[in-house]
């Protein structure tokens, strides 16, 4: 892993004046050029961890660098350096599109610059919409169009606070296509995203928080292998009284006699030789199967677990 | 400095004005219209003439100055309502900005348009009532000073207000009251005694004085003090929009 993260967070805590704790006591280190995913319930703390990091939100406690530069102390370098895309549809609605991305690049600090407004609107797909109002938008292209002013000043960290909540199947799969884009030009992405599938498709490393505490961050894969479970499925031509001994204590048998199941956590195990071995031994025993089936644990059961067992 | 947000934030609000520009420029032009052919040509043909002035002439100053306050806290709390209502100041706020962006480029928009619509009722009052300026530059001085400092009140209504009827009624409670009692359309030496004292503590007096000495070079007020006052209540609201956005008040959470 790099040593030079491009967000740093340490011991950041925020008590909100109704005396929420929203945080409490985030560590956090995101690599330069990484898609990170924060998973979290409703309510786990992930707008108010963005929000700080942004300068929505002020911090209790703790620091936050941003590309190397405090976020408190150095607010004009750390913000030049980050686009925000928030979770909610905000936009000047009277505007137009270009208008609206020409402010963006503007306030912050850039001088304006035709062509790499045009770069952004085309990379968005939004280059015919350029002198549409925004309020005649679909709800698609008006998350586009956030999305545009979040890059209009050419950001080196985006953060992506539920990026494609309310978007349909296509247009999530478009959203995810940007953003790989993104990364490929260096830019490191951190987003927040309660549709896990969106994470398992999209993100390097995934962080999960619940009730304001991260509890995990771990690598993608290696957090699938390691919490994930693979299940086998036997389907026998002809029902069984009881488990076969001898082949593996973990068989189960259901009940009307005709699958055998094993469960196999991945951590201890390696899968594939496990099934190997299981299938060799079934023949080996003469006993006859129509079907194999076997099923990872995806990403979903993994959190549910993980956030389910702590409440 | 950010000269660049500046600039942003500035052509962003005088866009919205001329996108806008009947509400923005039209309507308070005829209002102001309507004043000048009831009360300059209809009713101040019947009246004395005050200090010397006619009265159609006398009013001119008062009413572009009852314009410019009543003008210059609704463009400037709006201009910064707007955001906090639709949800898009999150990006004022993630962006890289101090107040002094901030109010350079909202307060200063919203000024521009004041003054811009100043001028043109001055240009519209001349088709009814003859006046002349004898102080023009600083006739030009307090109405840029009197626009920035009550745009820096409507900015300071703007952040405070949590709802559409807050942003309504001080303009309505407050500020028209004393608008119409701060001497648009008399001299406060017209007053008996006490009201006139009462009225020295109305911070429109002072405007209305300072901007109508600069026409006619007579006032009930030195127009040394009248240019005090509006300093006064100028640095106050700076002080004001400081503290809110250094302690984030309604703006961060």
């Amino acid at each position: 892993m790099a040593a030079d993260p491009i967000v740093v967070v340490s011991g950041l805590e925020k008590t909100y004046e109704t005396g929420f704790k929203a945080l409490k006591g985030i560590d956090l280190a995101i690599e330069r050029g990484e898609i990170f995913a924060l998973l979290g319930p409703n309510g786990a703390g992930k707008t108010t961890l963005i929000g700080i990091i942004c300068g929505l939100v002020r911090p209790t406690s703790g620091t936050v660098t941003a590309d190397g530069h405090d976020i408190v102390r150095d607010y004009r370098a750390a913000r030049a350096a980050i686009g925000l895309v928030p979770q909610e549809l905000a936009t000047d609605t009277f505007e137009t599109v270009w208008n609206t991305v020409s402010f963006s690049r503007g306030l912050f600090g850039l001088p304006a610059d035709r062509a790499e407004v045009e770069r952004v609107l085309r990379e968005l797909s939004l280059w015919d919409k350029k002198d549409a109002k925004i309020k005649t938008l679909s709800g698609g292209m008006k998350r586009r169009v956030l999305i545009a002013k979040a890059l209009a000043h050419e950001p080196r960290i985006l953060f992506l606070d539920e990026p494609t909540a309310g978007v349909d199947v296509e247009l999530r799969r478009d959203m995810w296509g940007i953003v790989r884009r993104l990364r490929e030009r260096g830019v490191t992405i951190i987003l927040t995203t309660h549709y896990i599938e969106e994470a398992e498709e999209m993100a390097d490393r995934i962080g999960v928080i619940d009730k304001g505490e991260l509890i995990l961050v771990e690598e993608k894969h290696r957090l699938m292998r390691s919490l994930g479970r693979t299940r086998v499925s036997v389907g026998l031509r002809e029902a069984l009284i009881a488990v076969p001994p001898g082949i593996d204590d973990r068989l189960t048998l259901s009940s009307d006699g005709t699958t055998l199941s094993l469960v196999l956590d991945g951590e201890t195990e390696d899968d594939d030789d496990s099934i190997a071995a299981l299938v060799k031994a079934l023949s080996a025993r003469g006993i006859d199967f129509k079907t194999i089936n076997t099923t990872r644990s995806s990403l979903e059961e993994i959190f549910i677990d993980l956030v389910g067992s702590r409440s | 400095m950010n000269l660049q947000a500046i600039r942003a934030i500035y052509l962003f609000e005088m866009s919205r004005t001329f996108r806008t520009l009947l509400q923005s420029i039209a309507s308070p032009v005829i209002s102001t219209a309507l004043y000048f052919i009831v009360f300059g040509s209809a009713i101040g043909q019947h009246m004395a003439t005050i200090d010397g002035v006619p009265y159609g002439a006398f009013i001119v100053p008062g009413l572009v100055m009852m314009t410019l306050l009543t003008q210059s806290i609704a463009n400037a709390s709006f201009g910064i309502y707007l955001p906090r209502f639709t949800g898009t100041i999150y990006e004022l706020l993630s962006a890289p900005v101090s107040v002094v962006e901030v109010l350079a480029g909202y307060v200063g928009a919203a000024a521009s348009k004041s003054v811009l619509l100043g001028a043109i009722i001055l240009v519209t009052a001349r088709f009814f009532v003859p006046f002349e300026i004898v102080h023009p530059v600083w006739m030009v001085a307090f109405l840029v000073l009197i626009a920035v400092t009550f745009s820096l009140f409507g900015f300071i209504l703007g952040l405070w207000a949590d709802g559409f009827e807050k942003l309504q009624i001080v303009p309505l409670m407050i500020v028209t009251p004393l608008a119409f009692l701060g001497g648009t359309f008399y001299s406060i030496d017209m007053l008996p005694g006490i009201w006139r004292t009462v009225s020295l503590f109305n911070p429109v007096v002072y405007l209305v004085n300072g901007f109508r000495w600069s026409f006619y070079g007579a006032s009930d007020v030195s127009p040394g003090v009248s240019f005090g006052m509006t300093f006064v209540f100028m640095a106050l609201c700076v002080g004001v929009v400081t503290w809110m956005f250094r302690t984030g008040y309604r703006l961060r959470t």
